[in-house]
């Protein structure tokens, strides 16, 4: 477990390439602190997707450091991984829902796999899918569910857990403007209840409604960060943006 | 069989509903119950088989055991006579010797009279037929003993022929540990193809679930979480096929058996299964879902290993 002030999130010159094409992301250094409320953007093709797979530990880096949570992400052993996954919720820009299970046994799948007994499920689940609207939708498969909808499936499964960190991309791309601000309120509900987040997004309107926000901005897979607010990044308590660097 | 494998899968249903449902498991059986039932099937007869002639050669060689056979072969019928009577004098006094009895020639003449093609009125005497004795020993015909018994005949019959019963069926005896070996055989090649089939069979599954897979290891799922779906699937595919096949197995091996039965010969008779035969068929599906399971979870393991 981390300390309360300890970074939760550190990579230090990571580069990441395909293959053996040019690298996507070059140089990338930067600290995240846990409690903070961080937005990620950055052209289309720019790496957004590809620094977050890094972060939930779908992709190993071609070089560079990456810890998280304290531990050394890179060596870390295959079969600590469940552990670390479990620690973070993901929505994913493409969903990645499960075809065959319902809208409810879709969200219920981090607590299934974490064990949770099933007494224990029924209703956080049912709650989480009321809160994004879908009550009445709950056994329905993803397939019939329109875009928006299965967005927000994707998002109550990446928060039904609670985890320790929330990494979303573009996870209001489908929805109206009227449900992303309700999301992005949930976002803000949960970080408040100390969770990291890391929501990637063009939406710059989006980015306006969380002030206390830190923004880091990536460039052709580098991350440009003018004012520093990301090497020397605010104390936990002070997470009021980049006026407030702190020497690490 | 589709419908008994769902069947099994309906009675788990509430049961462990505290595993994740991950995959659909549905999915996952396709023809495998019905290859499981064939190699099952396949293997309670060649076990079965096995086990008979095992019997068969055990009952067959405790009668002939202690048997030992004198023959005196020589032309001339009353010195035919006068050598058997001298040699069952002499065998008489043998420590080893149990019971020695001559064969009566009548019931000679009716053994090899088919044989030889002879109708009332052939001249039967004229043939040289030998004159048999049958003698019984206290314990097995060794090498030993059937030599001494020979050196003590033979000082008083010099025509005698001393041989152990066992010698006579040894080819017989072989060829029966040969049809063994071959059961034995069939059965590893069984259970290599079962293994082969279910390895198959788990490499297909795991490709057509392998981006529910995939998210299944983001949302912080476990290797052994994630095989063991693939091992319950597996279980009930191979349950049913497992029950199936050794229905099919048993019917098959009763009905041969009642056949086999209508023969009446007497190496044949020794060929029945005892209750212990049929433990070891019963617990035949047993093994063969043991197997399946165990080769779904080693090949799921080894995939997912190369998963990130
Ligand atoms: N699996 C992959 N194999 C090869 N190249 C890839 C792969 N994934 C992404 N790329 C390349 O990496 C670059 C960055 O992609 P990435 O998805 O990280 O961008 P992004 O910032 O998320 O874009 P968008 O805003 O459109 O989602 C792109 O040029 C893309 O073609
Ligand atoms: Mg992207």
């Amino acid at each position: 477990m981390s300390q309360p002030d300890a970074e939760i999130v550190q990579f230090d010159n990571v580069g990441l390439r395909y293959g053996t094409d040019k690298e996507i992301l070059a140089d990338v250094s930067f600290t995240l602190y846990p409690g903070c409320f961080y937005f990620l953007t950055g052209a289309s093709g720019a790496g957004k997707t590809s620094l977050l797979k890094l972060l939930y530990l779908a992709q190993r880096p071609s070089r560079g450091l990456i810890r998280l949570f304290g531990t050394d992400a890179i060596t870390l052993p295959r079969e600590r991984l469940p552990g670390f996954r479990r620690r973070i919720g993901v929505v994913f820009q493409d969903f990645r829902l499960v075809d065959h299970l319902s809208a409810f046994d879709n969200v219920a799948l981090p607590l299934r796999v974490a064990g949770v007994s099933e007494r224990d499920i029924v209703r956080p689940v049912g709650e989480m899918l009321d809160w994004v609207g879908l009550g009445d939708r709950q056994h329905v498969r993803p397939a019939t569910l329109s875009g928006g909808e299965q967005q927000r499936v994707a998002i109550a499964r990446a928060v039904i857990a609670r985890p320790d960190m929330l990494v979303a991309d573009e996870p209001t791309g489908n929805v109206d403007p009227d449900m992303a601000l309700k999301l992005l309120r949930l976002f803000e509900s949960l970080n408040r209840l100390g969770t990291t987040v890391v929501v990637a997004t063009h939406d710059v309107h989006l980015i306006r409604k969380v002030p206390e926000s830190l923004i880091m901005r990536l460039d052709k897979g580098r991350l440009s960060d003018p004012t520093g607010a990301l090497r020397y990044p605010p104390r936990r308590q002070t997470p009021t943006g980049a006026s407030a660097p702190a020497p690490l | 069989m589709g419908l008994l494998s769902s069947l099994m899968r309906q009675w788990r249903g509430n049961g462990a509903a505290s595993d994740p449902r991950l995959l659909p498991e549905a999915q996952l059986s396709g023809p495998m119950p019905w290859v499981i039932a064939i190699m099952i099937a396949m293997t309670v007869i060649a076990a079965a088989s096995g086990l008979a002639l095992r019997n068969a050669a055990q009952t067959a060689s405790a009668d002939l055991e202690g048997g030992v056979t004198v023959q005196i072969v020589t032309a001339a019928p009353a010195e035919r006579l006068r050598q058997a009577a001298a040699v069952v004098a002499a065998l008489k006094q043998a420590p080893e010797v149990a019971n020695v009895q001559q064969v009566a020639q009548e019931d000679l003449n009716t053994l090899v009279e088919p044989w030889l093609g002879t109708r009332p009125g052939d001249d039967v005497e004229a043939l040289p037929i030998p004159a048999l004795i049958d003698v019984r020993l206290k314990g097995p015909a060794t090498a030993d003993r059937v030599a001494h018994l020979r050196a003590l005949a033979v000082p008083v019959a010099p025509s005698a022929r001393v041989d152990a019963q066992a010698g006579w069926l040894a080819p017989v005896f072989a060829a029966i540990g040969t049809l063994q070996w071959l059961a034995g055989g069939l059965i590893a090649l069984l259970a290599l193809a079962t293994i082969a089939a279910v390895l198959l069979a788990s490499r297909n599954a795991l490709g057509n679930h392998r981006e529910t897979i995939e998210i299944v290891h983001m949302l912080g799922g476990t290797d052994k979480q994630i095989a063991r779906v693939f091992q319950r699937s597996m279980a009930f595919d191979a349950a049913a096929g497992g029950l199936v096949g050794l229905l099919f197995g048993v019917v098959t091996i009763v009905t041969l058996s009642r056949q086999f039965a209508g023969l009446g010969s007497g190496m044949v008779a020794g060929a029945v299964l005892h209750w212990q035969d049929w433990i070891v068929i019963a617990a035949i599906p047993l093994a063969g879902i043991a197997l399946a399971v165990l080769t779904a979870r080693m090949t799921v393991l080894a995939a997912l290993r190369r998963m990130l």
